[in-house]
């Protein structure tokens, strides 16, 4: 069976004179390696040029704030539980009187760590939340000198309270998004 | 006498530094060549286009640890380099760069030492530069090492022959051994056009003399490590990588010189220019002929894989020395009979 209709059958017959003067064969090559000198070149200079990222690309993670700049996170912990890489660890904390405007529901995140190093990125996280908190966003995760670096917590995973420096996931949270998440059998809403 | 004197040591230096920059250049060239044959950029974050590569690979050569196995002959593991590369410069002293340059009535020849041997000194030279790296792969007391002396002696000694009687079709073309006449005579035609097969012969030959790709055998990173500089760091490796350099650069040179007519120019007398500037036209003239040679080795080492061993020496042998023969023969039929 042919893969494809390039295979050639291996022979080993005696080459012709002109074959075995080998100068031919030679030019043939030389001819192939001067086209690709002027040919496209395969690099994308990195710093200059950056490689093009689809919108719903999956990298590091943003937790949301409403309208009023209060989290959204009540650390119910399903993104822990829907996370397949265990990189998400949280301590829950009750909402004192008077912090209603820094927390949208009674009870918030203390501490909310992702790993980025075991996160996989597939963001199960992100459709497990029930209340729009957890996004993927289009940054890189930036690169570090220690592992320890790389367990975020909530000072670099939660989005600024300014609303100009809020981070854009409409492209993550289009409206048949919405309506999957209403679905009876998601299971965070049965 | 003072005059000739600082004409000698003006001219010795700037042909030495001109090498030498040219050789720093040839490996930026070759990795940029390379690059484009590969659909990539090769360097270009050192400076603009990475014309400060050379600079920095030379910087890293010079700071790297000057490593020296115990083992190692350390008067010959020495020698070795600095005989490489003294041999490689040593042939330029008589390749003629350009014509005569006249100030306040005195004459300038561009060439170090003009002799009626010119070629003859240039076969004893080149010959020698098979001892440095002999020299080095034995001190080095490595068995990849001396492998690729051994490769490298048998290499070049074989293809040392086809070369020579490639040279000698030409010598006998021109009857003479000096290449200021050797260029002189070409004036109306170049000896590629009456001698092509010696010309492909003397390619093929050069670059198995200088131990480039497809006749890379001593080096063999494959499965020599390295060859004969697998011991080798720092400067006193940097000085076999450099000599290799500057060994393409003089067999381009030669290779212009006696084939392509050196530094003539066609059709330069009718432009109707003051001496001096023809002179230097017709070095520049050179230098685009060399660095045309420059990237033909290049390019013929990014496109052709490496011979077997025993492909070269059939090369070798019984291809390019019966071919040499026949056409000495040939070419002495010819003259005899004019």
């Amino acid at each position: 069976m042919n893969l494809t209709n390039r295979s050639k059958v291996v022979t080993n017959k005696q080459m012709t004179f002109v074959e075995s003067l080998y100068l031919p064969a030679i030019f043939a090559g030389m001819w192939i390696t001067i086209k690709h000198v002027f040919g496209k070149k395969a690099t994308i200079k990195y710093p200059e040029k950056k490689r093009e990222f689809s919108e719903i690309y999956r990298g590091q993670h943003v937790l949301k704030r409403d309208d009023e700049g209060r989290e959204r996170c009540t650390a119910c912990g399903l993104c822990a539980l829907a996370c397949p890489a265990e990189a998400i660890t949280m301590i829950a904390a009750e909402r004192q009187p008077g912090e209603e405007n820094l927390y949208r529901e009674e009870k918030y995140a203390k501490v909310y760590e992702i790993n980025m190093l075991r996160c996989i990125y597939c963001g199960l996280c992100e459709s497990a939340c029930p209340k729009e908190a957890i996004f993927l966003t289009k940054k890189t995760v930036d690169s570090e000198y220690y592992r320890q670096a790389f367990i975020y917590g909530k000072d670099k995973l939660v989005e600024p309270v300014e609303k100009d420096k809020r981070i854009d996931v409409t492209k993550r949270q289009t409206p048949e998004v919405l309506q999957f998440k209403k679905l009876p059998n998601e299971r965070h809403n049965i | 006498m003072i005059v000739y004197l600082i004409y000698k040591v003006a001219l010795i230096t700037t042909i030495l530094l001109l090498s030498l920059l040219i050789a720093m250049y040839a490996t930026l060239v070759e990795r940029k060549f390379a690059g484009f044959i590969q659909d990539r950029y090769g360097p270009d974050r050192a400076g603009p286009w990475g014309i400060l590569q050379p600079v920095c690979d030379g910087v890293k050569l010079f700071f790297k640890e000057e490593y020296m196995p115990n083992t190692a002959d350390k008067f010959l593991y020495i020698l070795g380099p600095c005989l490489t590369m003294m041999v490689s410069l040593l042939t330029s002293a008589v390749i003629p760069w350009g014509g005569t340059i006249s100030i306040a009535g005195n004459n300038f020849p561009l060439q170090v030492a003009s002799s009626s041997v010119d070629i003859l000194y240039i076969f004893a030279v080149v010959s020698m530069g098979v001892y440095g790296i002999m020299i080095g792969g034995w001190a080095s007391n490595n068995k990849f090492a001396l492998l690729g002396a051994v490769r490298a002696s048998s290499q070049m000694i074989s293809y040392e022959l086809a070369m020579g009687l490639a040279i000698a079709s030409v010598i006998l073309m021109t009857g003479t051994l000096s290449l200021q006449q050797t260029v002189d005579q070409q004036t109306s035609m170049w000896n590629v056009v009456y001698q092509p097969l010696a010309f492909l012969i003397f390619f093929i030959c050069a670059l198995a003399e200088t131990n480039r790709a497809p006749f890379d055998l001593p080096e063999c990173e494959g499965e020599l490590v390295g060859g004969y500089h697998t011991e080798y760091s720092a400067m006193k490796l940097g000085f076999y990588l450099f000599s290799e350099y500057i060994n393409m650069f003089i067999s381009s040179a030669i290779m212009a010189t006696l084939f392509f007519g050196g530094y003539h120019m066609p059709f330069i007398d009718k432009l109707g220019l003051s001496p001096n500037l023809l002179t230097l036209l017709g070095t520049a003239f050179l230098f685009v002929k060399i660095f045309l040679f420059l990237l033909l080795f290049i390019w013929v080492r990014w496109t052709l894989p490496r011979f077997r061993y025993d492909q070269l020496m059939k090369l070798g042998w019984k291809v390019l020395f019966p071919l040499a023969l026949i056409n000495l023969i040939i070419t002495g039929i010819v003259m005899l009979l004019k």
